[in-house]
Formats: C-alpha cells, structure tokens, sequence
C-alpha cells in the first residue's frame, strides 16, 4: 500500500478492482465502512462476481475476468476527453510533458521493437529525448505530438465505451456511470483510493493491470494524499516483509537486485543502480544506491567485505535468467533440479498446473519440507485416491519434514500490507519436538559450515565467512536478528557536512538509512528497515495509539518503512508552493519559518528543501516524476495494452482482431511444452476464475477446526443462466474440467455471478474457491490448482489464478 | 456499591490501590460465594499478530500459567486486540478460528523421514534430519556449483537446489533465510510474494 489501512478512513471514493476486501481483507475493510459512515465516502466495485465487497457498494459493475486493462484504459480515455484530470498535479508531478524519442511507435497491438520467436522486446525506442545538457527534453505547452500527454491521449483514444463494453461484458451505462464517479476526484480537495490484491495480480498481464490502475490515480491527483493511493492488499502476513526483505530469486534486501551475468565490474553494477536525475533539480534517491548495497554487503560477511575485494560482490550469484517458481518447477520437470526446500509453503497446492508440479517433485533427489502443518506437498508422493492418485513406490524422492512453531509460539516482527513492522510476543512452547524456523535454518546452515570447514568444497568462502554473532549459534535470536537488519554503525559515523560532530558512535544502533555510508562504516542488512531497532530501542514495538492529528496516523504505533512514514509520496499532496491541496487533511507542508517540510506525517522529501528550488516528489524516480510513460520498466510495453488472458473465450483480441500475435499478451513467457496445455473455447467455452471465502485462509484454515465448521466443504459457483442451460441444481455434484484435469465438487448455483455479452456473444464465469484439499480436518477436496494454466505475467511470473478456461457437466 | 470478585480484580488492575479501597469499605462480598476464580484471572496476556492475511490485526493471546519454566503454557483463548487502531478488537471469521490452527491435530511435532520408493513416514531425530539433509545439499552443489559461466564470466552460483520461503515467517526469519540461501549462492528462490 502507498497508504495504510486506517487511512481508508480519509477518503471520497473507494475503488475495489481486483480484490474483495469484505471477504479477504475483513478488518481492513471496516476502514472503508467508517469512510462511508463518517465522510459519506462512496464504494465502487468491479468484479465478475457480485462479492460481499459488491453486497454494500454504492455501485457494481460486473466485468469479463481478465479485461480490466480494457475497462481501465477506456477510464483514461474518459479522463482525457472529457478533461477531467487534476491539471496542476499532471503538469508539475508527471511525465505529461516529457517528449518520446521519435522511434518509438506502437501497430496493430505490438510496440516497436518486437521479436516474436523470443516472444520479448528490444526496447532501445522506449525511452525519452534526451538534451545536449543530459536531461529529458520537455515542453511544458503539452503540444508537442511526441509528449506523453499527446501520445497517450491518441493511444486511448480506442478505447471508447462502446469498445470496452464489448471487451469487458460491463454494460456501457454501468461503464459511464463508473467514469463519473472517479472523475469527480479529479477536484484537488477530493480523492479516490484504489483496494486491489490478487485479482490483478494473477494474470499474464496482471502488472500492466495495476499500472493502469496507478495511471488513473495519477490523472486524477491522487496518489501521495491522505485517502488516496494505489492500495495493494497482499495475501499473507508477510509477504510484504519477504519481499522488503527480497527473498524472491533476483532481489536483495530493500528492493537492491542482483547482477546478471554480464555484470562482471562491481562499478558498472552499481552505476546503472545509482540512477542520476533525468531533470534539474531532482533527487533520484537510488543515486544513494552503493550505501545501501555496502551497508548489506558489511552485515552478511563483515570483515571479509572490504574495499579492495568489492565488497565481496563476486559472492553474490549472478543471473542467466529469471528463476521465478514457474521457472524452477519447468527446470524440475526437466530433470534439472535434484534438491528442493519449502518453508512453509505448500506448492501442490498454490502453484498451477497440479499435474505438472507433481511430476516435477517426482523427479527431486530430496526434498525438505519445514511447516507447522502437514501439507498436501510434504505428502505428494502417498495415494490419498482420488484427490492424489499417485503410486508411491514409483517415487524415489527422499523427502524430511521438520516441524516448524506458529505466530503464537515465538517473537518477531511481520510487515502488514500498510508497511508497518509489528513486533510480536510468544505465547507459548510450541507442541512437541517443534522448533522455531531460525534453529531449523540454522541447524541445516552449522551442519553445512561445517562440513565446508572439514572437507572443503566448491567456493566455500561465502559460506564460512557469513557473519554469524548469536550468543547461541544453533539458535539465533529474533532481536540478534532483527538488530542486524535493522543496522549499526562500525565505525563512528559523522556529519557531511561538520566531520568533528559524530551522528551515530562505533556500535551503537543506526537512526536511519540516511546514517548509512559506502565506506564500509556501517553495516544494515535491510536498508528500508534502517531504524526499526535503534538506540532508542524496538521500534517495531511500540503500542501508543494515539492519533494527535485526527487522521488516522498514530505514529508511535509500531514502525512504517521507510524512516517510520506512513503515507508514500506525499509531498504530492501539496501544491507546487508547498501548501496541502486540501487543508481539511493536511499531511505535511512547507514551514517557511522553519524552513523544513513537516505535519502529521514523515515528509517523503529532502526535509529541507524549498518549493522554490523545484524538487518533486517522486523522489525514487530520476525524473523526480511519476511516469504514465513507463519506458523501458516493463515487458509488454510503455503504455499498458488489453490483451486476453491466454485462454479466452474469443478467438481474437478485439482491438488487433486481425493480429493474432496480439490476441494475448505477446511478451508472456510460455514453456514450449506447455503451448499444447492450453484449451480453445470450442471444448472450453467458460471463463473461470479461482478465489477465496471469508471464512478460510489459503490452504492452513482446513486444518483448523472452527473454520472447517463454517465452510465444511469443496463448491463451485455457477450462474444461473448456465445452470439452466446445463440442467445443473443447486447441491448437484458437477465436474469443472480444464485442458489440464478435473475437479468435483457441489454446485451452487447463483444470482452472484451473471452471464455477460461479450464481443457479441453471450460468455458465462464459473468460480472456483481455493481452500480445499487432501489434508485437514475439513471434508477432502480436489486441489484448485489442478485446473490453471502454467503460465504467468510477463513481468513478475504470478500465474494466471483469475482467467482461464473451463467445461462444466453434472458429476 | 456491589462490587463483584472480578470487577474488584479489574478495579485493582485498573491501578486503583487495592486496599485502600477496602478501608473505604468497598470489599468483594461476592467473592465469598464462589467455588473457583475465574480463569481469566489466572491467565497470561501475549500481544501477538494474526498470521493470516495482511491487515496484521492485534491479538490477545491468553494462556494458562505465567510462563514459569516448569508450568507449561496453555493456550485457552484468542481474541482481538482493542488498542490495535487498524482492527481494534475485531477479528473476522479467519482469525476467530486461530486457536483452533494452534491445537490443530495435524500440526507437525516430530522430524520425519520418507525414504525413496516407500509408502509412510519414519520419525527421526532433529541430529539425522540436519546431518543428513546438510550431506545431501554439500554433495549437490559441490558437483553443480558453476563459478564460471561458458563465456568464463564468474557468476558463482547454485541452481540444481532451490527453496521456496515462508511468506507467513517473520521479518527476523526471512533475514536470516536470505543471508544463508545467498551464501550459498542459490538463485533459485521465491516466496509466495511470486504467486
């Protein structure tokens, strides 16, 4: 989330796309009722089922899974010819007025720059003019035809509502009802919040999805303010935290990434990382990028990390490509992984395609499992009949499974989707044997060392040389570690500006990333945490809730990445001369007296510079800008396209019905393999979509016996129209069945989700809920998984969960 | 004033001098008539964090004992926590059921080992689990560790092991997951961040 849960409280407009708060996010909904009740805020929803976020909205408009681009798109084209956009907000805090490098151009669904036999971009004319003086060259009329504000109000354009109507299944009317509520906020004393989750993510052009979402945000001058942003309401606890953290195959800690293969001098890796500002004036904070990197580098290998040896650079691994999941489970497949760990993750079941991840595991050496609950994955290899039907003795993979504690049996800090690090206390031993995860990973990581210590092996130094300071080594400490993330100084650490005034003494506790150096003074193993745990003590712990500034900020509870501020960007909720668009809900804004930037929030800004000198408040950007032009940050494109998911009902894509290259997204990657996996809609004629309940949770709450009370049992929704047209009741045992398997389960048949007219068809949805199983105390079900497709978004490989296609006959 | 066992038990947590109040003549007369303390009384409050989904709403654990060595703890409750401002005392059906994820019967307590081919689990300690999990992954990256790329680029990297991380562990773990997982070069590693 750039904003956070209770200031949903702040806001004009919720937008739920792409999610369903009410049902998966339930406490956190609640924020959107007090708006409603307290600010006479209105709720939006759009979703192919009327959910229980639909149930209490001011307005529904259901929608085809898989086209919000389409839906979005036509949003910005009635922005942009309807002029309803915050001008002052556009102008000064967007690219709007950047002008395009003349090659650049986009045909018939495919930009410039196509390879189709690699199915990816060259994308060398994705990128801005650049002046003599090494800046972006602008013209602040917006009249140039190659600036962003022209070239994206021709590329839109197309999408007209009788286009997105066509596309999306959403009446026209609903359409245009929906475009003028969110063109309301377009006033600079209103705003919008934007609630999605994985009903964007999970498509091959999921995050182009959320960029057109973001885009809208932009026009309308909502993002940085008080109720407003791009809200994303991620799945687990901490799945904000593990990807903070960067455990995702091509991150460092804080969002750092590593190198590619081609990346053999330290310097060049980390000037193309300390990107200098495109604009005057501008900040571009990763140009502070070596800080952080050393800082990192200075926690996991300490002394050995020195300047003369980079810093140790050579330790980190180097990429040859993307080792995402799905890559990993194609590698598998083929026989070329032989060791696979899961912490507390459950594969078999989340991952798509079940018979392929299966067939995958088979082919592993060994594999560890470390859970607190028996998962279907640690059993893939026994026969649970019909949910698992599998011959163990044909199966030679080793497999451990090693009892993990659960959040109730041991200290530590989870990041909410709000970024804010809450510290939590262990209630209790956990049951058995079970140990936490930190003496699992450390017991698997001593034995190693000590083997390497013994015997030697390949490149052994990374591993005998990580730090490894715990007073008992087979059990490191949460706050041992969350000290060492959170960083420390070596070496005194002194002031820029006065070297005699000593900010941070050798060994004590860092404030903030701003204290980090690359001179190997400091050591941080998470830049944006820099400061949770400082000298004033855990940070992450704090519990004052008050709220001083009526705005929902209480900000001495816990501690908010980065440097404990709660809303991201918010300079933007000031005009150019520093004053707040809307002074009912200040968040920050220029002292001239002072001569700093402060309110109710940590101001996202060079505290001290003033709005005369011209910074903006993207400061992470070189431009110093938000980008509607994406340059060269994505797979698919600058500017995001509709393209059908890659199963779909229609045989063409609408706007490119003669380009088949176009149909869906061309830069989705597809293992070759699983091309034939796919099913067409003459066999599949029906778009499912997988989803949640609000009574379970992934695949841990069947485990739980109260929720498995409540929701005993594996369903599928179906329409009324399509039951009626396949002779299916309510309670019926039907079988749903993609190119990939099967699943039975009860039908209930529903008003929920409605049959909508699609490119001149009728196109019926069938919802599929996750939860269930072969393992838990709930009734077994089949694995949901059994039915997805193997593919992912071509950006960020999140597998295609929302959109693809089914049969559906009585069982 | 009438004053029962457990709202004097509250009164007197609320800061107020006990005794003194009793001088003043407000003593539990209530009290007197009842056979066993309330339970509540004799419990431990944790402030803990729903691990579900990622509002992070605050709980209240409340177990038995008060964490003496020899007096294990119990835990008998979960409800949310009403000085949390996101979920102030709410919980939603999810989090409702978290004490049943806690006493779960089919929560792991053992190490146990499926050996190739066969068709159940055999319980193992936590010494042959880390000894022979440790020999398995030495051998596997000593003979695929690549340092060298075909091109002879050092890229010192392991990709025939891979590990998928828990997105529902804490900060503290996930740290000390990347730390090892990187120094020994594996690439091949995700969390749930990825689906």
């Amino acid at each position: 989330m750039t904003n956070h849960w209770v200031d949903i409280k702040n806001t004009d407009l919720v937008l739920i796309m792409g999610g369903n708060a009410a049902e998966a996010h339930p406490c956190g909904f609640k924020w959107v009722t007090e708006a409603k009740a307290h600010r006479k805020a209105r709720l939006i929803v759009v979703d192919p089922r009327f959910t229980r976020s639909a149930a209490v909205s001011d307005f529904y408009a259901p929608i085809r899974a898989g086209t919000d681009i389409a839906f979005l798109g036509g949003v910005i084209n009635y922005l942009l010819s309807n002029d309803k956009i915050h001008h002052e907000y556009v102008k000064h805090y967007t690219d709007m007025s950047f002008l395009v490098k003349e090659e650049f151009g986009f045909e018939d669904g495919i930009f410039t720059g196509y390879n189709a036999e690699k199915r990816g971009y060259d994308k060398s004319s994705w990128n801005y003019q650049i002046g003599a003086d090494g800046y972006v060259v602008i013209d602040p009329t917006l009249q140039n035809p190659r600036c962003v504000y022209q070239l994206m109000k021709k590329y839109y354009a197309r999408y007209t509502p009788e286009m997105v109507s066509s596309i999306c299944g959403t009446p026209k009317d609903a359409f245009l009802k929906v475009c003028e509520m969110l063109a309301e906020t377009a006033a600079p004393d209103k705003t919008m919040t934007v609630m999605y989750a994985l009903g964007w993510t999970q498509h091959s052009q999921g995050s182009q999805m959320i960029r057109t979402g973001a885009m809208v945000q932009l026009l309308l001058g909502n993002i940085g303010v008080p109720g407003g942003g791009m809200n994303a309401l991620r799945g687990h606890s901490n799945i904000q935290g593990l990807t903070d953290l960067g455990l995702l195959s091509n991150l460092l800690p804080g969002y750092m990434t590593l190198p590619g293969d081609a990346e053999q001098d330290y310097q060049t890796y980390v000037e193309k990382r300390a990107s200098k500002p495109l604009r005057p004036g501008q900040l571009s904070y990763w140009s502070n990028y070596n800080k952080f990197f050393v800082s990192n580098m200075k926690a996991w290998w300490g002394d050995a990390a020195t300047a003369e040896n980079n810093w140790c650079y050579d330790w980190l691994p180097k990429l040859d490509k993307g080792y995402d999941l799905l890559q990993v489970f194609e590698d598998m497949n083929q026989g070329k992984v032989n060791g696979y760990l899961c912490q507390g993750f459950n594969p078999l079941a989340s991952a798509p395609c079940k018979v392929k991840v299966s067939g995958s595991l088979a082919k592993l050496k060994y594999l560890v499992i470390i859970d607190p609950l028996a998962t279907e994955t640690s059993e893939f290899w026994q026969n649970h009949g019909e949910y698992n039907d599998v011959d163990p003795a044909k199966i030679q993979t080793e497999v451990f499974r090693l009892p993990s504690t659960c959040f109730a049996e041991e200290d530590g800090s989870l990041v909410n989707s709000g970024r804010w690090l809450q510290w939590h206390w262990k209630a209790a031993e956990p049951p058995g044997d079970a140990r936490n995860d930190q003496e699992i990973m450390a017991g698997i990581f001593l034995k190693l060392r000590d083997l390497y210590k013994k015997d030697g092996g390949a490149f052994p130094e990374p591993i005998l040389n990580l730090t490894w300071k715990h007073r008992r080594p087979e059990a490191p400490s949460p706050e041992e570690l969350a000290k060492e993330f959170s960083g420390k100084a070596l070496a005194d650490v002194t002031d820029p500006k006065d070297k005699t005034k000593v900010l941070v003494k050798a060994g004590e506790q860092l404030n903030g990333f701003a204290e980090l150096r690359d001179d190997g003074s400091t050591s941080c193993g998470c830049w944006i945490f820099a400061g949770a745990w400082s000298e004033k003590g855990n940070l992450m712990a704090r519990r004052d809730n008050s709220d001083p500034f009526g705005i929902g900020q209480t900000l001495n509870w816990a501690f908010s990445w980065p440097a404990n501020r709660r809303i991201l960007y918010n300079r933007a909720s000031c005009d150019p001369s520093g004053k707040p668009y809307d002074p009912k809900r200040k968040l920050v804004a220029w002292d001239a007296a002072a001569g700093k930037w402060g309110g109710a929030d940590v101001p996202d800004f060079k505290i001290d510079s003033p709005p005369q000198d011209g910074m903006n408040p993207f400061i992470m950007n070189p431009e110093g800008v938000a980008r509607f032009f994406a340059v060269d940050k994505m797979a698919e494109g600058p500017f995001p396209e509709h393209y059908e998911p890659l199963e779909s009902p229609l045989a063409a894509n609408p706007l490119h019905p003669k380009n088949d290259k176009a149909r869906a997204n061309p830069a989705a990657r597809v293992f070759k393999d699983d091309w034939s996996t796919f099913g067409k809609p003459d066999k599949f004629p029906y778009v499912c979509t997988t989803y949640r309940l609000t009574e379970h949770f992934h695949f841990w709450t069947k485990h739980a016996r109260l929720n498995a009370i409540t929701q005993p049992e594996q369903f599928v929704e179906i329409g009324e129209g399509l039951a009626a047209e396949k002779g299916i009741k309510g309670g019926d045992k039907v079988k749903v069945i993609s190119n990939r398997g099967y699943i039975i389960a009860v039908a209930v048949v529903t008003k929920r989700i409605r049959t909508l007219d699609v490119a001149g068809k009728k196109v019926h949805t069938v919802g599929v809920p996750i939860h269930w199983g072969f393992k838990g105390v709930a009734k077994n079900g089949y694995i949901t998984n059994t039915l997805t497709p193997f593919v992912g978004d071509a950006n960020t490989q999140t597998p295609e969960f929302k959109a693809f296609q089914v049969n559906v006959e009585k069982a | 004033m009438q004053v029962t066992r457990r709202q004097f038990f509250r009164i007197c947590t609320a800061g107020m001098g006990g005794s003194s109040l009793a001088m003043l003549g407000f003593s539990p007369t209530a009290a007197l008539a009842e056979v066993r303390a309330f339970k509540l009384a004799r419990s431990t409050e944790t402030r803990n964090t729903c691990p579900y989904c990622s509002v992070g709403c605050g709980v209240l654990i409340y177990s038995l004992g008060d964490k003496a060595k020899n007096a294990p703890g119990e835990i008998t409750h979960i409800e949310g926590d009403p000085d949390h401002p996101v979920n102030r005392g709410t919980l939603c059906p999810k989090g409702a059921g978290l004490l049943d994820f806690i006493h779960s019967p089919n929560r792991l307590k053992y190490p146990e080992y499926r050996a190739p081919g066969a068709k159940e689990w055999q319980r193992i300690s936590w010494d042959e689990a880390f000894t022979r999990i440790a020999r398995l992954m030495k051998d596997d990256r000593d003979k695929n560790f690549i340092a060298r790329n075909d091109k002879g680029e050092t890229v010192n990297r392991w990709v025939s092991t891979g590990m998928l991380a828990a997105s529902a562990s804490s900060n503290e773990t996930g740290y000390l997951t990347q730390k090892i997982a990187r120094s020994l070069g594996m690439l091949a590693f995700d969390n749930q961040a990825r689906v």
